[in-house]
Formats: structure tokens, sequence, C-alpha cells
């Protein structure tokens, strides 16, 4: 397995293990618990880092095992201080009141400055190199640290089965973690122990973070955890895709993270020789970036998408309106020149020059209407548009007139805004209700439906 | 051992150290209780982070214009502050157009902006200009090497934050216990709701001198909620916060001092910590022992 395409393989595979429980995590509102527990674990490496010395100074430890258990170590020591740290939580914010965010912010900060202390404190007896820990180092993990002559890399395996025993917990306890995401007052009422779940997926999580420490370090899998998790959420509305597109974004981040690696450096610091820079740091901004891309272009709710959804809907209204200024300037036989038309518009509608000259190509290209020479003209279509529509208002207008007691000056703004959405079953009823009428409140005449 | 102690600490260097810490802790204290008020306490965590490819950017940026240039404070400290309000504002901007929930957002500008400056820490340590070990006391703490200087500008910018905080605390505090209500009375609530985000990203830049950026949130979020242990009352708390605040970075600063193995900055923290279980179990109001010693007792039949 070359080098490449052992760091995309370990990175993916780390990414999709974190995104399981991470998902959970999002939906129950405990998305900073990620970041407790990346934080603490140092603690608990640390810790693990010192028991081991110790038994090794009393002699209970074959010093050529200790790697081993130390790894061992390693898993208990971050499983125990991440159990910890939501036990303790829970505590402060149940028996103690305090507000929920804070107390975890408690928690967490004071477990990893322990953490930190000790790092300096033990340095003598422990040696731990607090960048690797805190930050990864994939790179030299997956070229040095090989299972045989295979070329795989220890972690890519170590993170696969992880990721394996997640999805298969996620799919035994699917309906549990379900519920208590969405509905965990039903769930206790159907006798499903939201603390089993809550601790059981705390140690998951726990577990899923040490394993992916040697490849993108403590810190960093916070953004493996959530960010895939939040994308997906951005994108899908069912939680089935939710979980597959989730465990799609984790594997392109990965992906994406290395193709950026190889080549933004080489583009923006050449002159310094920088070639590659850390991956697991380009995870968490790959993984970002495809967030940002959900945020501003998603189907439904993306900012971009949504404006420009609103910009024409805005435009639709406005071609309408053209469309019945029209048609009144050739009731009163005024001439629809240009200038009546801006007048027009400028006096009694509140529509930008930009939007204006939207709506009228929208027109020309729909073909209801020709520009002849300095005057706009309603094509056939375009008049029956515009009939339609002027139809409209001024049955509102005469239905507002009916209902409603209103002075003759009040009838023309609400029919304004209605006119729009009074589509032809409406139209239908109101025909029906006020008896056919064939003049306006004003005296105007009601167009003709054909 | 004592006698050693005390003149480490009363030397020039020794009171800068403490004097400087102490106004950071306080600054904090006060600042956070607002941030406790506002149930957004890991808004610290968030600007601590995001604050860091801010550094980064600030000393390529610097390094490219003028070769080492790179590590002038000023320009370190402007890239973090950046940053970490756009750090900060990217969690609003999220937590309002989304469906996702405030820790989610919160989370996701952590994670990415830290990331970010990672990898761009990766660049700098490449950099000609040397290794990033001088950069790297941004994140974990520096306050042993504070000069006068440093104190300066530290007294400056928190007597400019207290000053700020004592002139619209009322404001402040409406917003933080009821904004629908500031808001109905025609309070500037995106105003003040902005003066707070800005004064968290002040005290966080500051913090990061003493207990670095990793730990500032500590010290925003340990000493209020201590405070709340010991009262009710708004004015009191903010007052409690930052003398915990205070207190447990001069206390602190003194204890590190004594050996090399102790860190400052976790130590610091570690105080905090402490002074926070002492007012968890005795504060006067909700402390765990006046709770306990208040239970009904049996009755008697």
């Amino acid at each position: 397995m070359s080098y490449e395409v052992a760091l995309i393989v370990t990175s993916m595979l780390a990414a999709m293990s974190c995104a399981v429980p991470g998902l959970w995590l999002v939906l129950r509102r405990h998305s900073m618990m990620g970041d407790a527990l990346a934080h603490t674990s140092l603690l608990g490496v640390v810790a693990a880092l010192l028991v081991v010395a110790g038994l090794e100074a009393a002699g209970l430890v074959d010093p050529t095992q200790t790697e081993k258990v130390a790894d061992y170590a390693f898993l208990a020591g971050a499983v125990l201080v991440g159990v910890g740290t939501a036990y303790l939580t829970e505590l402060l914010t149940h028996s103690a009141r305090v507000e929920p965010g804070a107390a975890l912010g408690v928690v967490f900060s004071s477990l990893f400055a322990l953490g930190l202390f000790l790092v300096r404190f033990a340095a003598d007896d422990v040696h731990i190199d607090v960048e690797c820990v805190l930050f990864g180092v994939m790179e030299s993990t997956v070229a040095w640290d090989t299972i045989g002559e295979s070329g795989v890399p220890r972690a890519a395996l170590i993170n696969g089965i992880v990721l394996v025993a997640n999805l298969a917990l996620t799919g035994l306890c699917y309906k549990e973690l379900k519920l208590s995401a969405f509905d965990p007052d039903f769930g206790r009422t159907q006798g499903l122990s939201s603390g089993l779940t809550h601790y059981g997926l705390m140690t998951a999580a726990a577990v899923t973070v040490v394993a992916a420490f040697k490849t993108v370090g403590s810190i960093l899998v916070v953004g493996l955890l959530v960010v895939p998790a939040a994308t997906a959420i951005l994108l899908c509305y069912s939680l089935r895709s939710v979980i597959a597109i989730t465990l799609l974004m984790a594997a392109v981040s990965a992906i994406l993270a290395r193709v950026l690696c190889r080549t933004l450096p080489s583009m923006t610091f050449s002159d310094w020789g920088v070639e590659d820079v850390s991956t697991a740091g380009m995870m968490g901004v790959s993984s970002g970036l495809l967030f940002l891309i959900a945020w501003l272009f998603s189907g439904r709710g993306g900012l971009v998408t949504d404006s420009i959804r609103r910009l024409s809907h805005t435009v639709d209204v406005a071609a309408e309106d053209l469309l019945g200024i029209l048609y009144r300037l050739d009731e009163r036989d005024q001439k629809p020149s240009k200038q009546a038309v801006a007048d027009v518009v400028a006096q009694r509608y509140d529509l930008s020059r930009f939007v204006m000259k939207f709506a009228a190509s929208r027109l020309r290209d729909r073909g209801l209407v020709v520009l002849d020479g300095n005057e706009w003209q309603l094509t056939t279509p375009g008049r029956e548009a515009a009939a339609s529509l002027v139809r409209k208002h001024r049955l509102w207008e005469v239905y507002l007139a009916k209902h409603f007691a209103l002075p003759e000056d009040h009838l023309h703004e609400a029919a304004h805004r209605v006119e729009h959405f009074i589509g032809d079953p409406i139209e239908k009823k109101l025909v029906a209700e006020l008896d056919d009428p064939w003049i306006d409140p004003h005296g105007r005449a009601i167009p003709e439906s054909d | 051992m004592t006698g050693e102690l005390f003149s480490t600490l009363t030397s020039y260097n020794g009171l800068m150290v403490l004097l400087g810490t102490a106004l950071l802790g306080l600054s904090a204290g006060v600042v956070g209780s607002f941030m406790l008020l506002r149930k957004r306490s890991l808004v610290g965590d968030v600007v601590g982070h995001a604050a860091v490819p801010g550094i980064a950017i600030a000393y390529i940026l610097s390094e490219m214009s003028v070769a080492g240039s790179g590590k002038s404070l000023p320009g370190l400290i402007t890239g973090a502050f950046v940053a970490g309000l756009v750090g900060a504002l990217t969690t609003l901007a999220i937590d309002r157009t989304t469906r996702l929930k405030a820790d989610a957002a919160l989370a996701i500008v952590l994670a990415t902006f830290y990331g970010a400056g990672v990898a761009l820490f990766g660049v700098v340590q490449k950099s000609p200009g040397g290794s990033a070990a001088g950069l790297k006391n941004y994140l974990n703490g520096m306050a042993a090497s504070l000069v006068w200087d440093d104190v300066k500008l530290f007294a400056i910018v928190a007597a400019c934050l207290l000053i700020v905080v004592l002139l619209t605390f009322k404001e402040l505090t409406l917003l933080c216990f009821d904004t629908d209500f500031a808001a109905a009375q025609g309070w500037p609530t995106v105003m003040l709701e902005s003066l707070l985000t800005l004064l968290v990203v002040a005290v966080t830049i500051l913090g990061m001198q003493s207990v670095g950026l990793i730990l500032v949130v500590a010290t925003l979020v340990i000493p209020p909620t201590a405070a709340r242990f010991w009262t009710d009352d708004m004015r009191r708390m903010v007052l409690i916060a930052g003398a915990i605040g205070a207190t447990s970075a001069v206390v602190g600063v003194a204890i590190s001092s004594t050996g090399q193995k102790l860190a400052t900055g976790p130590v610091i923290v570690l105080c905090d910590a402490a002074l926070f279980i002492g007012s968890l179990l005795f504060g006067r109001k909700n402390g765990l022992w006046w709770d306990w010693k208040a239970r009904p007792k049996e009755a008697v039949v």
C-alpha cells in the first residue's frame, strides 16, 4: 500500500468512525461534549502513562511489554476520564443546579488543565509529546507503524474496527438512540433508560476519540465528530439519509483534505519550501468547507439559494404589477410610454429600478410584452394575463367593500397585495359569493374571464 | 524557601507578573459573569480556539512583507482579535440562519478555525523565521515572561473593559436576563450583544498572554460559576467573580514560581477549580454544605 493511499484510507476511516457517535451527539444537543471529551482525553492518557510507569517501576510490568500495556492503558484512561467528565457534568447540572454549558466548561477545562499540569510535572517519569497528543502525527504513524509486510497502517486497522463497532452499535440501539434524540420523554415512558443511552454514547465516543488520537490528535477530533453530521443535517431531512450523508461527508472531507494538503501550500508558500502541512489540520478545514458549501447552497435553507429564490419571487410579483400598470394605462387611454410607466411605479409602487428591469425582461422573455419604439405593448397572451390579474384585484375590492365596510381609499392597498395569490378556485368562489359583479367599488369595469 | 519565594514575587519581574495576571483574572471573571447569565459560557472556548489561525496568518503576513517582523506583538494581537471576532460572529450566524442549535454552531466554528490554525502553524514552523516556539506561547500562556510594557497594556485594556462594563451594567444585565423585554423596551439589543461579544474577544486576547488561548475559557467560566454559590445579586456576583479570578491568578503565579515543573497556566486554572469546589461546598447560597445542614430532620412522632 503506497504512502498516499495509506494516508487517505487511514484518515477516511478515522473520520467515518468519529462521525457516527458524533452524529448522535449533535442530534442530542451535546456537540460540545465532543469537545470536552477531546480535551480531557489528554488527562486520561497522561494518567494512564503515569500508572504504567509506576507499575513498571514497581516491577509489576515487564519493560518489554510496556508499549502494549500502554496502549490498553490509554484506552482505559481515556474512557474513564471521558465517562467521568460526563458524570461530573451531570452531577453539577442536577445536584448543584449549575447551567449545563457552564457545568461542562468548568469540568472539562479543569480536567484539561490537570492534564497539562501533569504533562510538565511528571515529565521526568513519563515522556509525553504534547504536540503528538494534541495534534496527532498521522504522517509518521502511517509511514512507520504498519502491520507486518502489508504496509497497512495499524491506525487504519484500529479506526476501521472502531467504525464497524460504532455502526453495529447504531444498528442495535437505533430505536433507543432515535428516541433519546428526538423524544426523550416518550422514551422514558417506554422504559428506555436515558442514563444508559447517555453514558453508553459517551463511552463509545471516548473510545472513538482515543482510537483517532494517533491519526488526528485529540483536539481536531471535535471537527470529525460534529461537522460532517452538521453538514448532513443541513442537507437531508430523514434520519436514515442523514446517517448516510454523514458518512459520505466524513469520507469526502478526508480525501479533500489530502488534496488540499498537496495543492495549497505549494501554491501559496512555495518560497518557503513548504510542500505539505498537517493533514489533520486540513481535515478540520475541509469538513468546514463542506459545511460552508451546504450552508450557502443547500436546496432548502441554503443562504444563497434562499436569496435567489426570494429575489425571483420578488421579480415575479413585480412583473405582474407591471402587467397591471400597462392594462390600467390602456384603460385610461394613456400612452404606455417608458416614462409614464416609470412615473406610476415611482408614485404608487415600492419597487426598485433594478427589480423593474428584471421584471420587464422576464415579461418579454415570456412573450407577454413587447417594446415598440418607446412604448410598452401588451401582446395577446399578455393582455389576457393582465386582465386576469386586474379581475382578481377588483373582485377582491368588491369582497372587502361588501364585508368590511372599509372606505374606498383603503381597498386598493389590500387588493394590490392579495391579487398575486388568488388562484382559480378562490376566484370562482368570489364570483359566486359576490354574484358575478361587473363593476368595482371605484366604478371601474371588472374584466370578464375567459 | 518562603524567603526565596517572597523575594522572587516582590522583585520587579514578580510584581509585573502578579499584577498582569491579576488584572486578567479580574477582567475575565467580570465579563464571564455576563456570559454565564447569557447561557453562552462556552463561547470563550470557541473564541480562544478561533484566534489561533489569526495569529498564524498575522505572523505569515508580517513575515511575507517584512522578513523578521513576524513576531511583533501588535500584529499578532490584531490577528488573534479579528479571527476570534469572526469566529464568535460566525457562531451567532449559524445559530440564527440554520436549523442547527447553538451547541453545534459552537463546535463547528471551533473545529474548523482550529483546524485551519493547526494547518497554518505547520507552515509557520517551516518558515525562514524559525520555529513556532514563540507563537506556541500564545496557546499555552507565558505569564512568566511578562514585562512592564505588557502589564501597562493589560492595565489599560482591562481598565477600559471594566469602565465599559460599569457604564453599560444595567443594559447588559437586562440583556442577559430578558432579551425580549429589553428589545420591547427599545434597548438596542443587537448592539449590546455585539458589545458583549467584543468584550469576550478582548478578554480572550488578554488571557492568551497569561494562561494561553486553550485555557482562557477556564478563567471565563469557573469564577462566575463559583460566584453563583455566594449570591443572587448581579452586582455582587460580578464583584465576587472578579475577586475569585484575580485571587486564583495571584495564588497560581505564586505557586508556580516555586518550581520549574509547575506550568503557570494550568496551575492558575487549578486554583480556580479549587476555589470553585470550595464555593460549591461552602458557598452561602446553594452551597452543598449549607443545603445538607438545612435538610429537614427526622420527624418526631
